[in-house]
This record gives structure tokens, C-alpha cells and sequence, in this order.
């Protein structure tokens, strides 16, 4: 015995001491599923490229970005951002511009040139796909990224499909369209302009292909039967817009009268006003409530001085006039005639009915179910014909550009697993990351970033783009707003307000993990986490 | 386009720490290697917002002062749950005497370093409201008085837990403790008593005094560095909660130190020579019941007939309070 008077144990530090075994639950973190990932069509991870936006690794967000979508440049200009509308910012001040943000990647992957990595390895597969649009790009884009040889056969003389022929310039300028699908076709891509499929199992056959999908969209305007004198001019909506990019513009006077209630009639009617016509009047057999065009575009439409005629509908047409029946809405919301009528004078009338599937490639192809106009596919995006897969305007599905590229991404991975004969299983969600799990005291108020409009008078009278991008300092502060829903963003609480020291920091980008052994189980870390990326379960005795 | 400033933050300034700043703006909490003055295994409750405080004082001190630190310790549960014979939590050098003379200890530490001629060594003495403002008080007036060269820093959990939770002089109105029982026509804690040390302490006009909560680190961790800038006798008092004493939830100890201070219970202020010179802004002020509820505690003022009266009272001293240190939100303080 050599120590001093009284001491008979030798001084030792409390880690000796493993706290950890008082607790009865223990913290875990968790991935959530944000709430704008989740609303995507196309499957974006947004959550995840904002993270790398936030810290203005443009590229790296990038390239997060086009894992699940070739076309940010687009998406950023025509998708309707459903994300947006789901954002649990929305619940706070006002949603994360989601829509903006990926616009500027897009803008700066064009501008530095970004190109998409080449498959390491290829398959030797050869997939046929049937149509340049949206979905079909989509598919080829990503099949080639999975090694596949992709080959796309389009009947028309350029592609795009519908962001070409069916969406206007002021909306979509070709130099975005142009770049986006030339980066796709660098891949390796074959694109055959031109070509009509004109019986799919023919075509298979004939290219030695091992897969087909198809994506011929709906490109065929639906014709209400409108009593007319011989001298009426009725045209079509999507004749209009696909006539507006070829040589020969279409005619349609002073007086433009649309027929229908959904994006393309605020399409078509925006259109006529910046070609010239003094007048363009759509005519609504509902109110606006009821209409399908979104919103924000029906009231661009409005502030261009497009005119809007609610609950009417055209009962015969004339040479420079129409005859207009007012409607009232039953109980049920349903139009009803009222039999008061009034004439209106229209140099033409343009239809903006919906649109057809021309389904003529898949006559006699055994197996293929069509059902109200449109191929019926299973969850696997594959037809009733064993390697056919189908997906975009011409299944049934909402029909929006972003829906089209989430079928071609679905597509493609079903299509990649078939070929390899075996099936695509995707990988469990998780669970939601509702606003209630998040800890909104640590979020500072931050006003949402609005995008630049074009001038009114440059709006009525040429196609120059409407809605202006965002610039590198106030797209940064736009990611910034995000909340990182259900994902850790390294913000140090759970590590500070831990009272035991039990949560160990990883280092930049690894996060944290914790330390059962000094871990008390008091639940400071989950209460804490802005985030809601943390959460207590029961200790397993 | 209008200018628009980017905040460093995606979420504000509140967070512990956040990767996008830069290293020397983020907290002494956040940094990877930092020191953990006191190291896990201490017998601390679960979610005690004592242990948070004192790490959250002690890393701070330690990065002021180069590591230079001893730190004095009164009897009390910060000692008890650190320090069972033969184990130690702490990774400063620290010393433990009794209940009542941690400032007097600590005096003597500051002359010793005086004397070795090492004025490098700078001298920190802590206790809780037990240890401070009842049995420690006459020593710690006179560590003021003489304005000797220390720190004091009181965790004030507003009763001495470690023994059963009595009634202290810093235990609120209407409070239960095992000392005042919500029994009588004026259940718990009698209004009109106890004091409140830090407006003693600037009444003796010593450099610097502050009070701060486990609620908000960044502004825990300025006051630190800032008294660390002052020689003299400097006090900051932190309220730390207390979830076995307050009868609140053990992940609730954070949730609860921010209500006090966003319903006014508690005034975060900072004050030179006397006079104050900040108020931290209520961000959006809340009725004291938000604050009340939570607790056990304060239980019997709520139930079947809720004692509107007694909460009124409270209420009122919550507001003066307010207005007195100048919270109200974006108010400023001359």
C-alpha cells in the first residue's frame, strides 16, 4: 500500500461506467421520404440534389438531378411541380421553388457542357423505342445508361414529340429542347427521323430487336360533332401548335375562338394572340374551378388578354360567327343547356377537345388490350405481348411531360430486368416525412424566391420565353429553404444537445452514429432534430 | 431582380452547427474534436440539462482560454453524478471542496496562479442555485465585493435535486417541491419570495453578469468567450431544467429552457459594470401556461379547476419581466 491516508482505490474515469444499459429505447436515424420526392412523377430525388445545390456543388446536384431525369433544363420550364405542392415549407411560409432551382442546374449543365456518363459495361441488348417524345427519350436514355443499345424510330421530321408539337416557344425555347435530347443521343443513342412504325412486331423482327417500348403519344385531336356552314374554318388544337413549327404558320384570322378548358386551349388561345390576332376567346362549358388547365397558366392567359367565356358551349358554326348556348351547373356540377342562346363573331374555331392514340403500329399484334382508346400495361409497363413495353400519353395516365419521363424511366428498368430475365424489384419506401415530424423552430424565415416575368407587351407579341430563370445567388438562397425533410443535413443537434456525449460526428458528408454504450435512451436527440431524421424504438430485451 | 443577402444557413442561426459554414463560425458544440469537459458515464438523469450546460460552458471557456482552465466545484448534483469515489467524468482540472465555499476555493485558486506568476491560468467556480444562491451566497458576494479574478457560474435547476428536491431560494412561485406541497389555499411555493442572483450580482457593479439557457447554445457559448475577455469577478447564470425535479419529460429538457425563455419566466440579458447591455429577443412570445403545463410541478394549477388566479400572477411577472430586461421581439435595448 502506497497511497496516501485513506486511499485504497486507484482514480478512474467514468467511461467505466456504461450508462447505456438504463435505457429502455433507443434513438435510430432514419431516412424519411420527403413529401416532393414522393409527389414526383419522374421520381426525382429532390431532396438530395438540393442538399448538393445548397452548397453550390451545382454538378454534383446535377448529376444527382438526372438519375432519374434526362431533362432538368425542361422539367425546370414545363413540369407542373407537383413537388411544390406537396413541400412541407408550404405549411410554414410558402413552398421550396423546387421548379427554379432545377431549372438553373439545367441551365448551367447546358451552359458548362455537362455530359452524362457512359455505361461501364454493355449488354449487347438491343431495345427498340417507338417515338422521340418525352417518354421515349426517357427510356432510351436510360437504357443506354444501362448498357443497352437503344435505337428510336420517330414518324416525325424532328424530335421532342409533344414539348416540340404540342408545347408553344414561350414556354419551352428549342435551344433547351435542342441541347437536352442532343446530350441524350451522345450516349449513343440512334435516332431515325422520319420512320413510321408501321406494325411493331415487323419492326422487331426486322431490327433484331430484344425489346420494344413504345411511346407514340396522342397526338390525333378529338373532333366534336359542331353543325357548320360550309364556309366555317375549324382546325384542330394540336394541328395548330404542331403547324407553328413547320414553314407554313397557320391561318386563323382576326377573331381565334378555343373550344375546351385544359392546357393546350390556354395553349393554343396564348399562341393565337401572339400571332396577331386581336381577339382570342375561349369558350368553357364549366367555370373555372372546374377547369383543367392549371391555374397559374389560365391566369398568365388572362394577363395577356386572352378571353375566357365560362359555362357556354358552341352549338353551330359560320363563316365569321358562332352560336353560343349558355350553361348552368346543376347541383352535381354538371353543365346543363339553358336554351338562351347568342351568336359571337370568330374568323375560326379551335378545338381543344383532348387528344387520340393513333394505335394503327399494334393492329393485329397478338396479346395487346386496348381499352377507351389507350394500351392497357401492367405494373411493369409491359402490354399483353411478352417484351412490348408501353408508357406516356398513350397509356392511361395524366398526361403531362414529367409523367411521360417517369414512364420511361419505369420502363427502362423493367425492361432491363426482363432482357436479363429476371423481374425489377424496387426498393421499399420509406416512410413519409410528414410536417409534423419536423422541428420547425430552427428553420428561419426565408421568403420564397419569384421568378422574373417577361414584359407584358413582349408577351402579346412574340414568343419569347415568359418566365425568366433564376441567377446563381438567388437560386443558392432558394435551395437553402429547404427543409431536408426525413434526411439528415449535418446541423449538429442530435451531436450538441446530446447530454452524454453519445452521439459520435463522422465528419463532413458521413453524419453521425450513435453510442449505445453511454446512450441513456432520453430521447433529447429525436425532440431536437429539425428534421425528423431520428426516431426512438423500443430496447429489445 | 432585387438583391437578396444569402443567409449562411438553410436554417437560420439556430442550430447547433450547420456544414455550410465556416469552421471558426460554428459552435464549440460542433466541433468534431471538441473537448467534452465532462466525459460520458456520468450518473446524470436522463435528458439533464445540467450535464448539457456545464459542457456547454466548460467547452466554450476551454476554447477561450486556450485549455488554460481550473474549474472549483460546490457539493451539489453536478459533483455527486461526476464524481463517485473513485471515478471521475471530468477532463479539466477540477476541484471539489464543500456546499458553501466553491467561490471562496476558487478565490484562492485565482491568488495562487497570481502568485506563480501565472496569470495565463485562468479560474472558473460552479455551482447549482443550492450551492449559490442559498448556502454559497455570503462567499460569492464577497468573491464580488473584492472583484476577485473569477468566473462564477450557476446552474440553476431551481431546487436541490440531488437531495430530493427541496425548495431553494431560486425555486419559482407556485412550484412544488418536497418543501412545498400543493396543498393549502396557496398550494407550492409562495409568491413574493426567493431572489433572483443575477440582478444582486450586477448590483454590485462587477464587470460582467449574464444569464443564458440550455436553449440557445450560440448565445451560451458568446457569453462565456465574452466574460472570458473581462479580469475580475464576472457571473453568468444558466437555467438549466430538470426533468425528475420539474416533472417534465426526459427529451422535453431543451423544448422546456426555450419556453421559459419565449414566455418570459426567465429574462436572457447580458450586463457590464452594472448596466445591461442585451436582451436576447423573444422570437414569438408565448402565454406562461405553454411553459407551465409540461410540468409536473406546476400540475395542481391546471386539472378540473384550473387556479386562473395563481397563473395570472404568474403571467404577470412574466410580462414584467419582458418588460423589464427589454425581450418584447425586435425590441431594442439602449
Amino acid at each position: 500500500m502506497d497511497k496516501p491516508f485513506a486511499i485504497t482505490l486507484d482514480p478512474g474515469s467514468s467511461l467505466a461506467n456504461h450508462t447505456g444499459s438504463w435505457r429502455t429505447e433507443r434513438p435510430l436515424y432514419v431516412d424519411r421520404m420527403p413529401p416532393c420526392n414522393a409527389a414526383c412523377p419522374s421520381g426525382e430525388n429532390i431532396q438530395s440534389w438540393l442538399f448538393h445545390a445548397e452548397s453550390g456543388e451545382y454538378e454534383r446536384a446535377w448529376r444527382v438531378l438526372i438519375e432519374n431525369n434526362p431533362f432538368p433544363a425542361i422539367m425546370g420550364r414545363v413540369c407542373y411541380h407537383p413537388c411544390e405542392g406537396a413541400c412541407n415549407r408550404g405549411q410554414m411560409d410558402s413552398s421550396v421553388g423546387i421548379n427554379s432551382v432545377e431549372r438553373f442546374l439545367g441551365d448551367e449543365a447546358i451552359k458548362r457542357g455537362w455530359k452524362f456518363d457512359k455505361p461501364a459495361t454493355l449488354s449487347g441488348k438491343r431495345v427498340l423505342v417507338v417515338g422521340a417524345g418525352p417518354s421515349g427519350l426517357s427510356a432510351a436514355y436510360h437504357l443506354a445508361r444501362l448498357g443497352h443499345i437503344v435505337e428510336i424510330h420517330e414518324a416525325g421530321p424532328l424530335s421532342g414529340g409533344m414539348m416540340r408539337f404540342g408545347i408553344p416557344k414561350y414556354r419551352l425555347p428549342r435551344d433547351v429542347l435542342d441541347a437536352e435530347v442532343a446530350r441524350i443521343l451522345d450516349l449513343g443513342v440512334t435516332l431515325r427521323l422520319n420512320t413510321k412504325v408501321a406494325n411493331i412486331e415487323q419492326s422487331i423482327k426486322q431490327g433484331g430487336f430484344d425489346a420494344a417500348f413504345l411511346a407514340v403519344g396522342a397526338h390525333i385531336g378529338k373532333r366534336a360533332f359542331i353543325p357548320a356552314g360550309d364556309a366555317a374554318r375549324i382546325v384542330d388544337a394540336v394541328s395548330v401548335l404542331r403547324s407553328m413549327e413547320g414553314e407554313d404558320k397557320p391561318m386563323l384570322g382576326r377573331r381565334v375562338v378555343v373550344y375546351g378548358g385544359g392546357n393546350t386551349a390556354i395553349d393554343v388561345a396564348r399562341t393565337a394572340k401572339r400571332m396577331g390576332a386581336t381577339e382570342a376567346i375561349i369558350v368553357y362549358r364549366r367555370t373555372r374551378e372546374k377547369m383543367p388547365a392549371h391555374d397559374f397558366e389560365v391566369e398568365e392567359a388572362l394577363q395577356e388578354g386572352v378571353l375566357i367565356k365560362w359555362l357556354s358551349t358552341i352549338k353551330h358554326a359560320d363563316a365569321h360567327s358562332l352560336t353560343v348556348e349558355k350553361m348552368v351547373l346543376d347541383n352535381k356540377g354538371v353543365p346543363q343547356p339553358t336554351g338562351e342562346f347568342e351568336t359571337m363573331e370568330a374568323d375560326s374555331l379551335v378545338l381543344a377537345l383532348g387528344q387520340d392514340v393513333d394505335l394503327s403500329l399494334l393492329q393485329g399484334v397478338p396479346g395487346i388490350e386496348i381499352k377507351d382508346g389507350t394500351v392497357q400495361v401492367g405494373s411493369n409497363m409491359m402490354t399483353g405481348h411478352k417484351g412490348v413495353f408501353a408508357g406516356g400519353d398513350m397509356v392511361p395516365s395524366e398526361r403531362t411531360v414529367t409523367v411521360g419521363v417517369g414512364h420511361g424511366k419505369k420502363a427502362a428498368r423493367h425492361i432491363d430486368a426482363w432482357l436479363r430475365g429476371a423481374a425489377y424489384e424496387p426498393a421499399a419506401k420509406h416512410e413519409l416525412a410528414d410536417f409534423k415530424m419536423l422541428h420547425t423552430w430552427y428553420y428561419a424565415d426565408a421568403p420564397k424566391t419569384v421568378r422574373p416575368m417577361l414584359d407584358m407587351i413582349r408577351r402579346q407579341t412574340s414568343f419569347d420565353e415568359v418566365q425568366g430563370g433564376l441567377d446563381e445567388t438567388n437560386a443558392l438562397f432558394e435551395a437553402r429553404r429547404c427543409l431536408s425533410c426525413g434526411n439528415c443535413f449535418e446541423c449538429d443537434n442530435c451531436y450538441g444537445v446530446c447530454p452524454d456525449n453519445a452521439v459520435i460526428k463522422l465528419g463532413a458528408g458521413k453524419r453521425f452514429k450513435f453510442n449505445y454504450d453511454y446512450c441513456k435512451g432520453c430521447g433529447m436527440c429525436v425532440a431536437e432534430c429539425p428534421c425528423g431524421a431520428i426516431k426512438m424504438v423500443p430496447e429489445e430485451i | 431582380m432585387p438583391f437578396q443577402p444569402i443567409k449562411f444557413y438553410q436554417t437560420g442561426t439556430f442550430t447547433v452547427g450547420n456544414r455550410l459554414l465556416n469552421p471558426d463560425d460554428r459552435s464549440v458544440q460542433s466541433h468534431q474534436d471538441r473537448i467534452n469537459s465532462i466525459n460520458s458515464g456520468h450518473r446524470a438523469c436522463q435528458g439533464c440539462g445540467e450535464a448539457l450546460g456545464a459542457r456547454y460552458a466548460l467547452d466554450a471557456a476551454m476554447e477561450a482560454t486556450g485549455s488554460q482552465l481550473i474549474a472549483a466545484n460546490a457539493t451539489g448534483c453536478l459533483e455527486v453524478f461526476t464524481t463517485p469515489y473513485p471515478e471521475t467524468s471530468w477532463q479539466i482540472p477540477w476541484m471539489h471542496s464543500l456546499f458553501g465555499n466553491a467561490a471562496a476555493v476558487a478565490t484562492g485558486i485565482a491568488a495562487a496562479m497570481k502568485v506563480k506568476g501565472r496569470s495565463d491560468v485562468r479560474v472558473i467556480a460552479q455551482g447549482g442555485d443550492g450551492g449559490t444562491t442559498d448556502i454559497g451566497f455570503g462567499c460569492l458576494s464577497g468573491m464580488f465585493e473584492r472583484n476577485d479574478d473569477v468566473l462564477y457560474i450557476c446552474y440553476d435547476n431551481e431546487a436541490y435535486m440531488n437531495t430530493g428536491v427541496q425548495r431553494s431560494s431560486a425555486t419559482p412561485a407556485a412550484a412544488r417541491t418536497a418543501t412545498t406541497m400543493p396543498v393549502g389555499p396557496n398550494p407550492g411555493n409562495v409568491f413574493g419570495q426567493g431572489k433572483f442572483v443575477p440582478a444582486i450580482a450586477m448590483a454590485h457593479e462587477i464587470p460582467y453578469v449574464a444569464t443564458a439557457t440550455v436553449a440557445d447554445l450560440r448565445d451560451l457559448e458568446a457569453k462565456v468567450k465574452r466574460a472570458m475577455e473581462f479580469r475580475g469577478a464576472r457571473y453568468i447564470h444558466i437555467l438549466v431544467p430538470c426533468p425528475l425535479g420539474w416533472g417534465s419529460a426526459s427529451h422535453d429538457t431543451i423544448r422546456i429552457a426555450r419556453l421559459a425563455h419565449e414566455t418570459g419566466m426567465f429574462p436572457v440579458f447580458e450586463a457590464e459594470y452594472g448596466v445591461q447591455v442585451s436582451a436576447l429577443p423573444i422570437r414569438e412570445q408565448l402565454p406562461v401556461e405553454e411553459y407551465l403545463k409540461p410540468q409536473k410541478r406546476f400540475a395542481h394549477l391546471f386539472g378540473a379547476k384550473p387556479k386562473l388566479d395563481m397563473i395570472a400572477k404568474i403571467q404577470e411577472r412574466a410580462d414584467r419581466n419582458i418588460r423589464k430586461y427589454g425581450q418584447a421581439p425586435q425590441q431594442e435595448v439602449v
